[in-house]
């Protein structure tokens, strides 16, 4: 991989993770309020995915959506607004840090109900296929939500009608408290739900962002000529607590467990590897990290100087006139 | 033009098809079987299974998948093949559906319609009989219709496949095989329009779906004892036209609504709720529901004929706010 391309995805995953950071103090603040889910420890399968694909391809999330939405491009400062719920947000404030929305970069949502928009990713898909194009959609779901009748109906669905899905697994091991092996039966290869549909399915190590993106390339590739769908397991883990509400490790993990994780802290995997390998300078990495922190600072700067929602929003858009 | 409620809708969703690629029809049984009522009949020999879809029986999963492909810009016809198994893709409607549009502030809209048999029809017992429309009504993002006429069928489907939001469209098992005049070639009806089906100056009934025939035929007994029942259908039931029905409750003071559903929570209670802040002080009493019984749907047809109003209670309504008892 060309040195700038690395350069490029070690920025992105900074930026996402300290874009979190911020987020996290900003919430503190009651700044930001409500359900706030934080990708901190899983910022190199957003960031290796996102970039084996076409500006003209699609993205579904979950909620946990702040990293698949900058990392797709959006601009950090009109997602901290939408986090403050601001008019300036993407959604103009009505959305917030779960639903967040960039149509013109086809990043078609963080949804909320876990498996509810997995069968929108296929229905995207669907009209791809019905217009003889050749787009690739890519859908973000927790190991959490592979148990649900949404996820089995909508892998039936796509691998009986060949759409072009890229179903993108984000196992960090948990969904809330429970621990994979608690919730689904098939725990020791998550992607094995998918086989049963004859759906073509591996894995990735989730911590290393070149791993995930040259498997998500030949995935993303092998879905746009064959037109299948693939399911791909991301092995991953987040280091902070389910959301805001909830501590960096509690009842159902331990501390040490925790700790052992961010041996394999992504970002620093790369930047070492960086480093090591000659293809960045101490002086690269810390001008990144200025450069990162100005991006965020004038996020969090343009957020908060922005205007609130007129009440006079609260039923617009409601329908489409 | 004479036609059947099912060839109506027939000839609505072939011209649809026809003249918008973007349109298409997906469900259970859609294609091959011609549709579980038939109203699909000729769909997969003109159109091919590219755009007549039979879908495996997952209600979430391809009412899910609809509306995403409505999100990239389709224009997708869900036919649940009954609404009771729309139960099954609820939260798609309601969470995704109704709710994109707005969470994500105007970027992305739902230009979907779903459409089947909602209501009773004869003796299918209680998981197969219910009027589900006071659910739909309920949420902000949906509209919902329920046409009770052939003419009113094809007018009002067109508008609802042409407009730009999620469209809950409810026709009724028993009302596919009634005939009436239609209009010719390409007319649409708007949505969120009633109609004044018999006018009267006495009492107005407000009916719609199935329960228009019931209240029509509860206006042709009224007639024999010289009373002149007005008989208004809402026909869509989200956006309520409340200028109409307000228009028509002002001229005769006296309002019944009809509905086959559940009392509790009824679409009837809304109905009356918003006539009571329009026309209040042009009421001579308080309006009276019918409604069907509180209980889920026997099978036994007496239990099952009890259940449902009848043109009878409806007379005896109007005696009620005409105060002839
Ligand atoms: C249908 C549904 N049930 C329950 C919840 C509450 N809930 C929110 S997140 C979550 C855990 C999901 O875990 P996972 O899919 O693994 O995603 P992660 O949080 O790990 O990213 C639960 C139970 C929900 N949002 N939706
Ligand atoms: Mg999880």
């Amino acid at each position: 991989m060309e040195r700038a391309h690395l350069v490029h995805l070690y920025t992105q995953m900074l930026l996402i993770r300290r874009f979190e950071e911020r987020t996290a103090e900003m919430y503190a603040l009651g700044k930001i309020g409500g359900f706030c889910h934080l990708c901190i420890g899983e910022e190199a399968v957003a960031v290796g995915a996102v970039d084996a694909l076409r500006p003209d391809d699609y993205v579904f999330s979950a909620y946990r959506d702040h990293g698949h939405c900058l990392a797709r491009g959006s601009d950090p400062k009109r997602v901290m607004a939408e986090l403050f719920g601001r008019v300036t947000g993407l959604c103009k404030g009505k959305g917030g840090s779960m639903h967040l929305v960039d149509a013109e970069r086809r990043f078609m949502g963080g949804y909320a109900i876990v498996g509810g928009h997995l069968p929108l990713a296929a229905g995207v898909a669907f009209a791809v296929k019905y217009r003889g194009g050749d787009q690739v959609v890519l859908c973000f779901f927790g190991e959490g939500a592979v148990p649900s009748g949404a996820c089995h109906e909508t892998l039936n669905l796509a691998a009986l009608w060949g759409l072009p899905v890229l179903f993108l697994c984000e196992n960090n091991r948990y969904g809330m408290g429970t621990p994979v092996e608690r919730a689904v039966a098939l725990y020791s290869d998550v992607a094995q739900n998918a086989a049963a549909y004859g759906i073509e399915a591996g894995r990735v190590d989730g911590m290393d962002v070149l791993a995930v993106r040259d498997a998500v390339g030949k995935a993303v590739e092998q879905v746009r000529t064959r037109q299948r769908p693939y399911f791909l397991e991301a092995v991953t883990y987040r280091f902070l607590g389910h959301s805001m509400a909830d501590p960096a490790h509690g009842h159902y993990r331990t501390k040490a467990e925790v700790d052992e994780a961010k041996k394999r802290d992504p970002v620093l995997l790369l930047r070492t590897r960086m480093l090591s390998e000659r293809l960045a300078t101490e002086a690269d990495i810390k001008r990144i990290e200025q450069e990162v922190a100005q991006i965020v600072r004038e996020a969090v700067e343009f957020a908060d100087a922005s205007p609130v929602p007129p009440v006079t929003a609260l039923e617009e858009d409601v329908y489409t006139s | 033009m004479k036609a059947t409620y099912r060839e109506a809708l027939n000839q609505a969703l072939r011209e649809e098809m026809r003249r918008d690629d973007r349109v298409f029809l997906i469900g259970e049984d859609v294609a091959y079987y011609q549709g579980a009522f038939k109203v699909s009949k000729g769909f997969l020999e003109e159109f091919g299974s590219r755009r007549v879809v039979d879908t495996p029986i997952t209600e979430l999963g391809f009412t899910g998948l609809a509306i995403g492909a409505a999100m990239a810009g389709l224009r997708p016809v869900v036919e649940v093949m009954t609404f009771n198994f729309a139960i099954l893709a609820m939260d798609q409607i309601v969470n995704n559906a109704a709710k994109i549009r707005y969470m994500s502030g105007g970027q992305l809209s739902v230009p979907i319609v779903i459409r089947g048999p909602g209501s009773a029809a004869h003796q299918l017992a209680a998981q197969h009989s219910q009027s589900l429309e006071a659910w739909f009504c309920h949420v902000p993002g949906l509209k919902v219709v329920a046409p009770a006429t052939p003419h009113d069928a094809k007018g009002l489907i067109k508008s609802a496949i042409r407009d730009e939001n999620p469209v809950i469209f409810i026709e009724a098992q028993l009302l596919y095989p009634m005939q009436g005049e239609i209009g010719d070639g390409d007319y649409t009806i708007p949505l969120g329009v009633a109609e004044v089906k018999r006018p009267g100056t006495d009492v107005t009934l407000i009916a719609y779906s199935k329960m228009l025939l019931v209240a029509l035929e509860a206006a042709e007994k009224l007639a024999q004892e010289g009373i002149q029942a007005e008989v208004v259908d809402p026909r869509t039931l989200r956006p309520l036209d409340l200028t109409t029905l307000a228009a028509s409750a002002k001229k005769t003071g006296k309002v019944v609504v009809v509905e086959e559903g559940w009392p509790f929570a009824g679409l009837g209670a809304q109905i009356a709720e918003s006539l009571y802040r329009q026309v209040f002080d042009y009421l001579d009493g308080p309006i009276v529901r019918v409604t069907g019984r509180d209980a889920p749907m026997p099978y036994a047809r007496d239990l099952e004929d009890a259940a449902i109003p009848d043109a009878d209670q409806v007379v005896a309504a109007a005696h009620q706010v005409l105060y002839r008892t």
